[in-house]
Formats: C-alpha cells, structure tokens, sequence
C-alpha cells in the first residue's frame, strides 16, 4: 500500500499536504508484519516484472508486436549490458545528469528564498497570487525556440529551460509550505522572544520542508522531461541525443530501447533517491512518523 | 466584503502590470533584437493568430492534445480500476508502473515516428504514451482506497455490480482520478508543443518553430505567448470542470473557497482529512 501510494504522489503531483500520503506507513505498528509486508511487495513486484518482460518476449515472438517496431527484450537487454560494460552509457547519462543538477540548483537557490519571503510577507503574497498562478501553468517547453535563439544549442540553454520549468513547483511549495506554518507555533516562539531569524529557522523553515521536498521531487521529473526534450529536440548531448542517433541508425532499433531503457531507469533512481531522502531527513516529521498522521 | 475583493484584485494586477510596462520601456530603449517592445508582439499577435491561423495551426493542435489526454483518461482510468480491484495484480505491477511513469516521455517521440511516421496518430499516440500513467496510478490507488465498509455493505445488500462500480468505487475514486488527470494535462500540453518541434507541418509549436528559424522574433513571441495562455486557459478550465463535478466532495471537507488568498490564517485541523482534490485544485501539476 506505502509503496503505491508514496510512489503516486510522486512528480507532477500537486501534493498539497505532502505528508498526507504517507499516512500508510506501518499504521500497524508491528515491525515484523511490515518486514513481512514489504517482502511480500518485492516478491510480487519481481514477479510482475519478470512476467511483464516474458510477456513482450512472447508477444513479439509470436508476431502480435511487428519486430521492426519493437525487438524482444532478449535483444534489448544484451544491447543495455553491452552500453554498460563498455562505459558507454556513462558519458550521455552524466550528461543529462549534469543539465538536471545545475538547473535544479538554480531554480532552487532563488526558488526557496523568494517562496520563504512570499509566504511570510502577506502583501507579497497578495502581490505575487495572480502573477504565480498565471505563470505556473506555461508549458516550459513553449520557450524552447527562444532559448534556443538567445543561448544556442548547448548546456546553457538546457539549464535554462530546466531552471524555468523547475522554478515554479518549488516556489509554489515553498510558499504553501510557509504560508502553511502554524500560527500557534509562530506566535508561541515569538512570544517567548524568539529573534525573526531564530524563527525563522526554527519554526518556519523545518515546518516548509516537507513542501519543499515535495516541490522538488516535482522539479526532478520535470527536470528530467526537459533535459531529454532538449537532447532530443535540440540536439544537446545526453541520453536523448543517442535514442535519436540509434533511431535514425536504422537496424538499430534494440539500441534505441535500450537507451531508452536507460533514460527510465535514471528517471525511476532519481525519483527513489529523492523518496528516501526524503524519509530519512524528514523522519522527524509528523507525517513520516510510524503511526504518525495529522 | 466585496470591497475586499476588489482590493484582492487590484494588488494582484500590480505586479504584471508594472512588469510589463518596465519590459515594454525597457525593451524600446534598448532595442535588442532578441526583446522586441509589446507593441510589436502585441500587433503580430492580433495578425497572425486573430483569426488566420486558428484553423490552420491553433485548432490541429488542440485537436491532437485533447485527442491524447481523452484517450489517456479513458485508458488510465479503465485499467486503473481492474488494476485496482485486484491487490495482488496491481502490487505486482507497481514496479513496471512506476518505472514507465517515472521514464520521460519525450524519450518516445524516436519511437512514435518510427511506429506511425510523421501524422497525426504518433501525436496522438506519444500524448496519450505519456499522459496514461499518472491517470492510471491514481485511479488505482483510489480504487484501493475505497471504503471497505461501504463496499462491503453494498455487497451485502445485493447491489449488482455495475452499481457498485458506477455508485461507489467510481464516485470515490473521483477525486484522486481528477488529480491524476490534472497532472495528466499538464503533460499532454507539453507533449503537444514537443510533438510539434519534430516532424510537424502545422500546429501553434511548428509555427514558433519556423518563426525562430526565420529570425522573426516579434512571430516566435507572439506564439510562445498563445502557448502560455493555452496552458493557462486549460488548467482553469479543468479547476471549473473540476470544482462542478467534485462540488459535493469540497462541499463536505468545507473547503470549497479554496486558492484565495485569505488573510485568515489556516487551523491545522483542517488538514486532517487530506483532500487530493483540493490539493490538485491549488497547486500546480
């Protein structure tokens, strides 16, 4: 149940409560029958896999899938082991990897301070609502053309559009996040003589985190869209840029799945590291609490 | 109260304001080529896209999108509820669930032109591709999440199954299915533009596309301009839809006048009983 429901709340999600979907966590208490649930879920979950790649093996065999459109997995696997052990999935994958850090990183530096002073300042908050709520749904992708133009075909422009398109989840959860923030517990600090900053951090921020891990695990998938949108529209090197090589290769179509193979694995470790981090720095929170819940 | 909100929305209408006018006197005193004044977008956009390319290009788009997130939502949500039924099935699929949402679509679009060419149909196929998953794993958690009670009463009175299905499961997943669809849309809006990029001959991408290889900025502008407000205009219209077909749902949690900033600080307690639906309503996709 954990695993689905933590798992969908995932990127694009608009979690508002972050922590709401989590309340499944071992709401039984026991240790031991959650051990047991959770090898139960990996058992199932292996099977699914392995009959879910059986099942394409068979289907493609029998000719139910056109080969040409989509080889066995017993042809794309060999081509994945083969990018691996000749360290030649390593270039693009850092890459991509690279674009997705540093346009993640700046969207965040400037994201959280703003979405903190948006959050606290309620004139700012009031200022700031319709602009926000205009520019949150843009597609990114609508400025590729012009990224293009002014910054050229390389990294800075996919850290640009990685930078735009991961902006605003974070601010937005940033400023829920904040906004958020128990009064009591405020205004308790501060009646005790908290200084601003003191409660700032104290109160304010650790109460936002969980928003703002939230907002960016959000960021991460979208970051990662944009990066292979990029590569593979504009032709900035990465992961992208090789499906699209292998693609237009010809004959090569078990390379191409196995890049792409490749690209939904990153996007599958990115969004895990993400969760567990999240458990782990958060676990402090409420909602991550073993019977926790609000 | 009235005069509250009138307030409300003369401090909201500020802040673009001001900005636009500081880009339009800055833009006319620096003439760069790349920022051309709001004048010039402005103008070419009543040219070109009131009306003459809205058959031509605005309408094949929409077509397409609408046409890829229909088939989404019908698909998500069909296998999401058989899925859903079954505890088993859908542990066992979770892992190959998550693995192809968490794949970035766009890593398809090699694979739809091979499958279907240049058309409409690997548009079609690569929006649809990309927008299924979130749809379909929310619908199978709130399909999980229905009250066990309840379905086991419904049983007991020998409700038949369709019913069941139409009466309760649905109507209790709906809000987690709304939420899934709305992050749904977002992703259909940006494959449509990306779908557009490569290998297209119309639509509102193809033609901010062009524009930016002719160097006709003030075009590219005006175009990147329509692509926001479609990604705006959408996501508003899917709150509307959203907010009448859940109005009972807000109702109940009494959170209906929601995504206003009010002043009145938040009780905690509200967030007790967590609303998917009203958290998709206010937060972005």
């Amino acid at each position: 149940m954990q695993l689905s429901t933590t798992g969908t709340a995932a990127p694009g999600e608009p979690a508002a409560a972050p922590p709401t979907a989590r309340r499944g966590v071992a709401r039984d208490g026991s240790r031991l029958r959650t051990a047991d649930l959770g090898l139960r879920r990996l058992g199932l979950g292996l099977a699914g896999v392995v009959a879910v790649v059986l099942l394409l093996e068979i289907v493609v065999r029998v000719g139910l899938l056109p080969q040409a459109w989509f080889p066995p997995p017993s042809e794309i696997f060999p081509d994945f082991a083969g990018l691996v052990t000749t360290g030649e999935l390593f270039v693009p994958l850092g890459q991509t990897l690279q674009g997705w850090v540093l346009g993640i990183l700046a969207a965040t530096v400037v994201a959280v301070p703003l979405g903190v002073l948006i959050g606290s300042l309620e004139l700012a908050h009031r200022l700031t609502r319709f602009m926000l709520e205009f520019l949150r749904p843009i597609p990114p992708v609508a400025l590729i053309p012009a990224a293009v133009l002014i910054f050229g075909s390389n990294l800075d422009m996919k850290v640009f559009l990685i930078a735009f398109g991961t902006f605003w989840p974070v601010l937005l959860q940033t400023v829920y996040g904040v906004h958020d923030v128990d009064p009591t517990a405020r205004d308790t600090a501060r009646s005790y003589g908290l200084a601003p900053r003191a409660v700032l951090l104290r109160v304010t921020l650790p109460s936002a985190l969980p928003y703002i891990a939230t907002g960016l695990r959000i960021a991460s998938a979208i970051g990662l869209i944009l990066a292979v949108t990029s590569e593979i529209v504009v032709g900035v090197p990465g992961i992208g840029v090789r499906i699209t090589d292998a693609q237009s290769a010809g004959g090569a179509e078990a390379l191409m799945y196995a890049w792409i193979l490749a690209a939904g694995l990153l996007g599958w470790v990115l969004n895990g590291a993400l969760q567990m981090a999240e458990r782990r720095l958060l676990h402090w929170h409420p909602s991550f609490r073993p019977g926790g819940g609000r | 109260m009235i005069r509250n909100r009138i307030t409300d929305w003369a401090l909201a209408l500020v802040l673009p304001v001001l900005l636009l006018v500081a880009y339009d006197g800055w833009a006319r005193t620096a003439d760069d080529f790349f920022f051309p004044p709001l004048s010039e977008i402005g103008g070419t956009f009543a040219d070109e896209w009131l009306f003459t390319r809205i058959p031509t290009d605005l309408l094949p788009s929409l077509v397409r999108m609408l046409a890829g997130f229909a088939l989404a939502v019908l698909i998500g949500v069909a296998l999401g509820t058989l899925l859903g039924f079954s505890r088993t099935l859908s542990t066992a699929l979770d892992p190959v669930l998550q693995f192809l949402r968490a794949l970035p679509p766009p890593a398809l679009i090699p694979v739809s032109l091979l499958v279907f060419g240049a058309g409409d149909s690997a548009k079609v196929f690569l929006i649809a591709l990309g927008a299924v998953w979130p749809v379909l794993l929310n619908t199978v958690d709130g399909v999980r999440g229905v009250d066990r009670t309840a379905l086991d009463m419904a049983r007991s009175y020998r409700v038949p199954a369709h019913a069941r299905l139409t009466r309760l499961v649905l109507p209790a997943a709906l809000p987690r299915i709304f939420a899934g669809a709305r992050t749904a849309l977002g992703i259909a809006i940006i494959l449509m533009v990306v779908s557009e990029l490569i290998g297209a001959d119309n639509g509102v991408g193809y033609v901010v596309q062009l524009a930016q290889r002719g160097f006709d900025i003030p075009e590219m502008w005006a175009g990147t301009v329509l692509l926001g407000l479609l990604g705006f205009s959408a996501n508003a219209l899917f709150v509307a839809v959203e907010r009448r077909v859940l109005h009972w749902h807000l109702a109940i949690s009494g959170r209906a006048t929601t995504g206003r900033a009010s002043s009145a600080p938040r009780r905690r307690s509200r967030r007790t009983t967590p609303n998917p639906t009203e958290a998709a309503g206010a937060r972005r996709p």
